[in-house]
């Protein structure tokens, strides 16, 4: 609480500050303020990486970044790694191949080497942890506005929250599901993903992320992932270690999806691998409703193939209710896709 | 946070003690009201003198910076005050959309009417003119080469037409990128060496300026990165640089359709990584200075070509009819040229490119939109909506008399009255050099050749011109082609840009041929070639017989260089004169200059120093009294 005291005591203290203030901010310190050395410093570590890509929508460029006097960079795994050789183009103009050392899948990172000396690199090693609140900076080639020797693009932001991602409602389509930086700035644009993210001293805080969309409220997220998250993979893939993807680890749905919701009955299961055929839709059920009909074989559950009606029944089992649901089938001759997502 | 902590308090304490709560309440946001952002005890006075002070720049950046709107309240978007007479930057997208007449409303919430004054379609930049006052707000335009990747900078203007009060929204950020190359759709708006903000520029913020925190203005903001995700910032919009404004603002005031300059040849970067000349136009200036395929190009503009990207940086801010230097270097040898810049579109092409039918620019590119708010039909329908909640906006009527006295339509113009205004400034200032209109028609100069004894004789009338340089004459019928003289490349030359400079003083740029003002450029008078330290002149061009010709002043209204204009394959004549003196006839002062130097191309051909003058009537004038007077050099 403030006491009365207190608070006429400030009058007085804030000419006080005027007065110091004026004196001690020069001009040109205050036009520039003390980002530009922090930026040029930072943006000497960071690269513009181009690869495959750029035709169906999917971009050939992306940011990456120094992290060892080896010219190992760190960036995110995406189809634009999808080529022997890529080129790796440093702020200062420095035009490297890179070819790709290892893949964490499970993380969505990858680690490519130049083995040619980089004229700066962040220090995995030595990450600090980031504050919610706290200013930050962003550096990435997003747009892939900066090209040759121009200098990567540069945002400012605050961390918004420190969460986890909440990939699991198929809100966000995404493989990572860990702790995250979200960010209160654009930073999460197309070409950004593999971009660093400092604090306003220029220490390395985490890695931008690729681009993920809210569904539903067809949001982008703009976020981060911390260092400390990557840290065990990027020490694996620099000792030659590879990294497999992990075991499913989904967790089965608070409200799963069943045969039995949907109106599907299966013909009977007699033998180890059944294939799933349907053998009768309830009438207006879900499945009805979606045009499902008997002697159909499920194929793929969304992008899950199905093999046997044990598989089917399993992988129901990670469908929420909520979620999306879209049937492959085979009926007859022909692959028909249904689409019983919604209530 | 000890407010925050008093509300809380507060709810909890009501019956018992409300009052002293309640009074305790109104004391907190008192002292909250007169220390905003000091609640936090902790905070060094530094960081709050220095939020001080960027509020105050930002209120002071409020006040020159305008919400602009078309008559029928469409179109839209932002600008910016930059003299106290009123003439103001935005886009050449946000003014098309307006026309040649638009309303302006400032900060103070009072709505003017403007008028277009320059167009520069190819830059995306227009000038209008607020009318009305002489007390305008203003912004200065910064140095924007200092512009530093990183520092703070805030975009002002009316995003999605949010100002119904016609108080600017200021949005911070830092600036993400410097020298950025911004593709043109087809070859208009191009964004050369622009900025990069990462603060929040969106449709409406169109026109509107990007100031530094000293509140100066580096950009006029004109466009985003867009893609998928709608037309709303994503974190990337791009300024056009105040440099580049400052370049093309003596040629925008000019009334004209202004354009970009090309250099009439292309660069490419080779396999060493080096900038080099990928193809040449034979006919351009550049070839005849010496430019050649393969020629590595080290500078231009005095600006350093880092890459290819940086060399349409720097030309893309450079107007049209610009001479610029260039260093190249070939075998190891380095050297610097001046060129003629010549321009991007015909004259046919521009006028086509912003007629009516055109008048909202090409499509949008894939992820550069301009941030157009005629495109998304949402600003506009909001802000006829406001609009009609807006009583005092619909009863303010366009004062159209004003507006018309300050407007007028020609082929080639964005607005005639700007060019003949600047023309009848220069010929005012011609006359105040001596009535040459009624006394001086034949003229005689005497001296010698620049330091050497050999005399010269000198002498020019309506049809001839005689130049006699120790034994040798030499003689001009004025009758015959003038631009056999420029073929030519003799010293015939000087006789002929001279008739040209007195003929302009006799009848003034209404009389002697169909005559434009150009606008300002920069006149390399001295050794130095260095764009920088050039004067930037006004320039007035004619069409006077069967050649071209352009009038460089000087800042006194003197008439500092001729070019005379033939085959565009030629060089044309160059009649450099200064060292102006006062010649007495009469009552009579006449200024003519003690220094006239000719040149082709880059080459000095003939420098004379006068030492007297006759300047007589024509024969068919009163011809009675004739003085001589020796210069006092």
């Amino acid at each position: 609480m403030i006491s009365r005291s207190s608070i006429i005591l400030r009058g007085p203290l804030l000419v006080f500050f005027c007065v110091i203030g004026i004196g001690s901010l020069s001009g040109q310190d205050m036009l520039l303020g003390s980002l530009n050395s922090v930026a040029l410093e930072a943006e000497l570590k960071t690269v513009k990486l181009y690869g495959a890509g750029g035709i169906a929508g999917l971009d050939s460029y992306q940011s990456g970044f120094y992290i060892s006097d080896q010219g190992h960079i760190l960036t995110v795994w995406s189809t634009v790694l999808d080529v022997d050789t890529l080129i790796a183009i440093s702020s200062d103009g420095t035009r490297n191949e890179a070819s790709v050392v290892g893949i964490d899948p499970n993380l969505e990172i990858a680690i490519l080497a130049t083995g040619k000396r980089p004229s700066g690199f962040f220090d995995w090693e030595q990450t600090v942890e980031a504050q919610a609140g706290e200013r930050v900076l962003a550096f990435s080639n997003l747009f892939g506005i900066a090209a040759g020797s121009e200098r990567s693009s540069i945002q400012q932001g605050n961390i918004m929250a420190i969460t986890d991602l909440q990939a699991r409602r198929g809100f966000i389509e995404s493989v990572y599901q860990g702790k995250v930086y979200v960010i209160d700035a654009m930073t999460n644009n197309p070409g950004a993903a593999g971009g660093a993210l400092t604090n306003v001293d220029g220490q390395l805080l985490g890695l931008l992320g690729k681009e993920l969309r809210d569904n539903r409220a067809n949001i982008w997220l703009n976020y981060a992932i911390p260092m400390s998250v990557l840290r065990v993979s990027i020490r694996q893939l620099l000792s030659g270690e590879t990294i497999t993807r992990a075991v499913d680890e989904r967790t089965p749905a608070d409200r799963p999806c069943s045969l039995a919701d949907l109106g599907i009955t299966l013909i009977p299961d007699v033998l180890s691998k059944t294939p799933a055929y349907i053998d009768l839709v309830q009438p207006n059920s879900k499945a009805d409703r979606a045009g499902l009909q008997s002697d159909d074989l499920i194929l793929f559950v969304n992008t899950t193939r199905i093999v046997s009606q044990a598989s089917l029944i399993e992988e129901l089992n990670y469908i929420d209710r909520a979620d999306n649901l879209v049937l492959l089938v085979q009926r007859g001759r022909e692959l028909k896709e249904f689409d019983l997502s919604g209530p | 946070m000890h407010v925050a902590q008093l509300h809380y308090d507060s709810s909890h304490g009501r019956g018992r003690g409300g009052w002293v709560l309640a009074l305790a309440l109104s004391l907190a946001v008192c002292w909250q009201d007169a220390t905003i952002g000091s609640e936090l005890p902790d905070v060094s006075s530094k960081v709050l003198q220095a939020q001080q002070d960027r509020m105050r720049v930002m209120r002071q950046a409020a006040e020159a910076t305008i919400s602009i709107f078309g008559l029928d309240g469409g179109g839209g978007g932002s600008g910016v005050i930059i003299t106290p007479d009123g003439y103001a930057l935005t886009n050449y997208h946000v003014s098309s959309a307006c026309g040649d007449h638009m309303r302006c409303g400032l900060s103070d919430g009072s709505m003017v009417d403007a008028v277009i004054v320059g167009i520069d379609a190819t830059g995306d930049v227009s000038l209008i003119q607020l009318l009305g006052r002489d007390d305008f707000p203003t912004a200065p335009l910064a140095d924007s080469a200092s512009v530093q990747v990183g520092q703070w900078c805030f975009a002002a203007g009316n995003p999605f037409m949010l100002a119904s009060n016609r108080q600017p929204s200021i949005s911070l950020g830092i600036v993400s990128g410097t020298n950025r190359y911004q593709y043109p759709d087809g070859t208009l708006l191009e964004y050369a060496d622009c900025i990069q903000t990462d603060a929040a520029i969106n449709p409406g913020n169109s026109g509107g300026p990007l100031f530094n925190l000293a509140g100066e203005v580096i950009g006029i903001n004109g466009r985003c990165s867009f893609e998928k995700r709608g037309r709303v910032n994503v974190g990337v919009g791009y300024a056009i640089s105040a440099n580049q404004i400052k370049y093309f603002l003596g040629v925008l005031r000019s009334g004209r359709l202004v354009d970009h300059a090309t250099l009439g040849a292309t660069v490419s970067t080779d396999s060493a990584g080096k900038i080099v000349v990928s193809n040449i136009l034979s006919s351009s200036d550049a070839f005849r200075r010496g430019l050649r395929y393969g020629d590595e190009v080290l500078s231009l503009a005095d600006r350093e070509v880092s890459s290819t990207n940086m060399f349409k940086n720097i030309l893309g801010t450079l107007p049209k009819n610009w001479r610029v230097p260039m260093t190249v270097r070939r075998d190891g040898e380095t050297r610097t040229m001046l060129v003629r810049l010549t321009g991007v579109h015909t004259e046919k092409q521009l006028i086509e490119l912003v007629s009516p039918e055109r008048s909202t620019p090409p499509g949008p590119r894939r992820s550069d939109d301009p941030t157009e708010t005629e495109k998304g039909p949402q600003p506009q329908q909001e802000l006829s909506e406001r609009l009609r909640g807006e009583p005092d906006l619909m009863r303010l009527v366009p004062d159209k008399q004003l507006v018309q006295s300050r407007l007028e339509r020609r082929p080639g113009f964005a607005n005639y009255y700007y060019n003949q205004m600047n023309q009848q400034r220069l010929w005012q200032s011609l006359q105040g050099q001596g009535d040459f209109a009624t006394t001086a028609e034949n003229w005689e100069f005497q001296g010698n050749l620049a330091g050497e004894k050999t005399p010269f004789l000198l002498r020019l009338d309506d049809r001839s011109g005689i130049l006699r340089i120790g034994s040798r004459e030499l003689s001009v019928d004025f009758q015959e082609s003038v631009s056999d003289v420029v073929a030519a490349r003799d010293q015939r030359g000087l006789l002929v840009a001279l008739r040209a400079a007195q003929q302009l003083l006799k009848t003034g740029p209404f009389q002697i041929g169909d005559s434009v003002y150009l606008g300002t450029a920069p006149v390399y008078m001295g050794n130095s070639q260095i764009l920088a330290e050039q004067p930037l002149m006004d320039v007035l061009q004619s069409l006077w017989y069967d050649a071209t010709v352009r009038f460089s002043f000087d800042a006194s209204g003197r008439i500092a260089l001729v070019e005379v204009f033939g085959d565009p394959e030629n060089d044309p004549i160059e009649l450099y004169m200064n060292d102006y003196q006062a010649v007495e006839y009469g009552e009579e002062k006449f200024y003519v200059p003690t220094r006239l130097r000719l040149q082709y191309g880059t080459q000095t051909t003939l420098l004379l120093e006068r030492q007297s003058a006759v300047l007589k009537p024509s024969a068919n004038a009163a011809s009675s009294s004739v003085s001589e007077e020796k210069a006092d050099s």
